[in-house]
């Protein structure tokens, strides 16, 4: 539906990790960077759109530095990000445990649990400025658990055998988000930062090649307005609500980052996407939303299935020689701690099987009686007490006496905008930061990660990627919102949202987000294969044509328009999901969150093909969702070796 | 195994903007499953409402699943509703019987205007926030993490009360709409820690001296922490007078030493 204009062409896939020895790489970075005088910072304007804790992040260290910003969040205030659903926690490298843990471990850990699909260079920098990030929340007042002797406590989370999760109750992104939602409100307070909330970013404006703002429709009165800046960072979170039910927050939507990719920003691996092995199974047709189990539970829970496909006993009657604990026997060494991606797959091959529990068998067992056992109800309810509320509520079922139901749901997304070691996109000026981007992850990205990458691109790396960027700007004038290209790009938004309620069709957006996020599901879900991702290409265009004639928006433009907001984003969706099967197709090989079945050993573990996949796709708006062009960044590795995971 | 609740009588608050004088709406659910959450029976009305051609009810929700603190509901004339200790969006269908009638009304509050329907304007809490609920700590200064070891017990403390969702209920509930377990847990959750001590009192008086500005005064009702979906302790309220006081007397000695 949008035009294609101002796209800049030719634009190559240089990722720009700097040379010298992986450790040297970010340091190399930091000395040569170009820097901004303090002085000149506050001649600079920089869009932060998103306050998550990537965008919070970012937004309140620039404005330290001095820049002045402009901060966006469709939501009524920066604290309701969903990073603030996160429960389990954080790793960084600190080695406070004594426990053999090191920066090249994490990095290890995370290029390893990624499948060998992610880049080096950014891979390494996250593990170095994980440290920083725990210094840094502690003195915002985070207050993680601690040990009697007062110090930090941690936990272990799926793919790490050393304990390096910091986390707060079960609340982990709660905490963290709230220590940089209040650093920026200081700098709200102080006039460093303007907030404009309740107002979503509806486009992206580039003049002459370079990103020189963007369009937002204000949600409380329709109204649409253009905001020039020298440098637009996008940190507008992921994109699993593709799927319609995943564990992401209602609102989450992929608007932003799709809008920057119609106007050039390659988007890079769609279809790694990540299924959670732990969230409480669907329990019927009217479910909204799916709810996480947090990976920590895992720790001291054991997933097991009952051997008998006629069982019929309560959890607790069923004798252990009649249990399948498959984790522990599938993968000894690290048993209920499997990575994600190969732990739901496991569940899935035997809920397929019929060997599933609950009402409608779609579930596997999570059970704690052995731990309250061996620490005693207490420390279980110290350690996880909130979770098991939190279960008992939504599933009605006690989880001190039976055991939890669990089942894998869509839960993050490793793809999302190209960006190079500055975090800058295939856009000049346009940054992508936090779950937005498809940096550090690779093919499946491990536990506590994710808090991790959001928070270092926020405080600890863009500040200087920025800066980096700015410096040649400097008294050279850039295009303000009287450029006829905002009135331009404004009047498209205009068009499409007036478009949508114009249709007066039948259906409303959420059936149409409803029968898409199936089709996702069903065809590049936890397993893909050719035959299914080709129906799929012909059945989402097909949906996709129906929302276009059958869509209804009741209501105006004017005021605020819940039905119309989400109409904008199930558009945006169908598209993506074009591009996420399409990805899916044409990488053939298996690699963590991407499992091809016809690429797979006979115990069904995921079969790489190094040869001819090494390499990040990204892809290139084209004016036609349907035939994105594909282009390739190699892969290389140089420290760690190329081989095929292995969790046994 | 799911049971279906059955004709269930919804008067919903509508009212088109802030200016408008708003009224009820009475619509029936003819049945719906008990697994179905309250928020997902108001998702069922309003495709309802959609295929008659009406306009959807707005309301605020994103989580669904009782951390953001977007829901906002009066459920029969109780913050959150009948079931203790949670969220609009955690309250399920289960908590209802058949032919019940639910009045489902926004929070009411000087403080948090109406903007349409259900949905209320709560950015008063992010002015008390932004005047001082932070401790100052500038990216890349600080220094490392198990420098200063917090005693468990007070880490326990700062966390209960940091576990705060800021989502209105304390004031909805409040006859007086009086905001002080919102900002005392806050204060609490800072003013505990070795971290926050700095600008203990500082805080202490910036952020109650903002509070006053749009809120109502606390007459001790404690209805606020009933209806917390976090069950924050009264204790906090307590801690923040105290130390407000503590503010206003230090502060005066600093000006009598001028
Ligand atoms: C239930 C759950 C539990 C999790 N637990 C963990 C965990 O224990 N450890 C871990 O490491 N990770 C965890 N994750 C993942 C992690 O929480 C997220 O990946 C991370 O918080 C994303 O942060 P973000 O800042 O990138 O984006 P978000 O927090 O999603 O923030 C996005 C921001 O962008 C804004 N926005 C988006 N689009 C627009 C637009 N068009 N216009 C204006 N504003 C816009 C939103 O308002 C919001 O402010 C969990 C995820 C889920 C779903
Ligand atoms: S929707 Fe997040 S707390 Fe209810």
């Amino acid at each position: 539906m949008t035009m294609l204009q101002d796209r800049p062409t030719n634009t190559k896939l240089i990722s720009k990790v700097p040379d010298g020895a992986l450790v040297d790489k970010w340091d190399n970075f930091k000395a040569n960077a170009k820097l901004v005088n303090p002085s000149n910072k506050r001649k600079f304007k920089v869009i932060v759109v998103g306050t998550g804790l990537a965008g919070a992040s970012a937004a309140a260290s620039l404005a330290e530095l001095g820049y002045r910003v402009d901060a966006f969040t469709f939501h009524d205030s920066p604290r309701r990000a969903h990073s603030i659903a996160a429960q389990g926690g954080i790793n960084a490298a600190k080695n406070y445990q004594g426990d053999g843990d090191s920066v090249s471990r994490l990095f290890t850990d995370t290029i390893k649990g990624g499948d060998f699909r992610s880049r080096e260079g950014n891979v390494y920098r996250l593990a170095q400025v994980s440290v920083n990030i725990i210094d840094q929340m502690v003195a915002q007042g985070v207050p993680f658990a601690r040990d009697y002797g007062g110090l930090l406590d941690n936990r272990s989370f799926g793919g790490a055998q050393v304990s390096r999760t910091f986390y707060a109750r079960g609340q982990t992104g709660q905490q963290l988000l709230l220590g940089a939602y209040q650093q920026l409100s200081r700098q709200i307070g102080l006039g460093g930062v303007r907030l404009f909330n309740r107002c979503e970013l509806v486009d992206i404006v580039v003049i002459d090649g370079r990103a020189a703002g963007i369009v937002t429709r204000d949600l409380l009165t329709g109204e649409l307005a253009s905001h020039a800046a020298h440098a637009v960072v996008l940190a507008t979170g992921g994109y699993g609500n593709a799927y319609y039910l995943s564990t992401n927050a209602m609102n989450c939507n992929v608007t932003a980052a799709w809008r920057a990719h119609q106007r050039g920003a390659y988007f890079a691996n769609p279809c790694y996407t990540q299924i959670h092995p732990t969230c409480i199974p669907q329990a019927d047709a009217t479910q909204s939303k799916l709810t996480l189990m947090s990976e920590s539970l895992r720790n001291d829970g054991r997933v097991w299935v009952p051997k008998n496909f006629d069982e019929n006993r309560a959890a607790h009657e069923i004798p252990e020689q009649d249990r399948d604990y498959f984790l522990e026997r599938l993968y000894p060494a690290y048993g209920n701690l499997a990575p994600r991606d190969i732990s739901s797959r496991a569940a899935k091959r035997l809920v397929d099987k019929g060997l599933g529990v609950g009402p409608l068998k779609n579930g596997v067992y999570l059970d704690f009686a052995e731990a309250i056992g061996r620490l005693g109800r207490p420390v279980v309810e110290e350690r996880y007490g909130n979770l098991f509320e939190m279960y008992e509520r939504i599933a009605g079922e006690n989880p001190y006496d039976q055991p939890m139901r669990i089942y894998p749901a869509t839960h993050y997304t490793m793809g999302g905008l190209w960006v190079d070691y500055e975090l800058q996109t295939t856009i000049p000026g346009l940054y992508a930061a936090g779950e937005a981007n498809f940096s550090d992850h690779g093919t499946n990205r491990l536990g506590a990660s994710a808090l991790m990458q959001g928070l270092a691109d926020g405080y600890f790396v863009l500040p200087y990627t920025i800066s980096n960027g700015l410096a040649p700007l400097l008294n050279k004038t850039v295009p303000g919102t009287d450029h006829p290209e905002f009135k331009r790009v404004e009047t498209e938004a205009k068009v499409r949202f007036q478009g949508y309620l114009n249709v007066r069709g039948t259906r409303s957006p959420d059936y149409f987000h409803r029968e898409l996020g199936k089709l996702i599901w069903d065809y590049c879900g936890m397993e893909r294969d050719r035959n299914g991702l080709e129906r799929a290409l012909t059945e989402i265009p097909a949906l996709y044509s129906e929302f276009k004639k059958d869509l209804r928006v009741t209501g105006t433009g004017e005021g605020i328009n819940q039905t119309l907001e989400k109409a904008g984003r199930v558009d945006d969706f169908f598209q993506l999901g074009t591009l996420m099967c399409k990805d899916a197709l044409t990488r053939e090989e298996s690699a963590g969150g991407h499992f091809r079945v016809e690429y797979q050993t006979e115990e069904g573990e995921a079969v790489r093909d190094d040869e001819n996949f090494c390499h990040v796709a990204a892809w290139e708006w084209t004016g036609d969702e349907n035939n994105a062009t594909r282009h390739e960044e190699q892969l290389s590795f140089e420290t760690v070796q190329l081989a095929t995971r292995s969790y046994k | 195994m799911t049971h279906l609740v059955s004709n269930l009588t919804l008067k919903v608050w509508r009212q088109n903007g802030p200016a408008d004088k708003g009224k009820f709406e009475t619509h029936v659910i003819e049945s719906i499953t008990d697994e179905a959450s309250f928020l997902e029976m108001l998702d069922v009305l309003n495709e309802r409402l959609i295929g008659e051609n009406k306009e959807a009810i707005v309301f605020d929700h994103d989580c669904r699943e009782g951390i953001c603190g977007t829901c906002s509901l009066m459920i029969n004339g109780q913050a959150h509703g009948p079931q203790r200790g949670s969220t609009t969006c955690q309250l399920h269908m289960r908590s209802f019987k058949d032919d019940d009638t639910i009045v489902i009304e926004p929070w009411r509050a000087n403080a948090f205007p109406i903007i349409k329907d259900l949905m209320v304007d709560r950015a008063a809490f992010d002015r008390i926030v932004e005047s001082g609920g932070f401790i100052t700590s500038p990216t890349g200064g600080a220094p490392d993490a198990n420098l200063i070891p917090v005693p468990k017990p007070v880490a326990d403390a700062a966390m209960d009360a940091a576990a705060c969702i800021g989502c209105g209920a304390c004031v909805a509930a409040c006859p007086n709409s009086a905001a002080n377990l919102f900002v005392g847990a806050k204060l609490t959750h800072l003013n505990l820690l070795p971290q926050g001590q700095a600008e203990r009192y500082k805080r202490a008086e910036a952020m109650v001296d903002t509070m006053d500005e749009h809120f109502g005064s606390c007459t001790n009702h404690g209805e606020c922490s009933a209806a917390c979906p976090k069950e924050i302790s009264l204790d906090v309220i307590a801690l923040m007078n105290k130390d407000y006081r503590s503010a206003k007397f230090k502060n005066r000695k600093q000006l009598s030493r001028k």
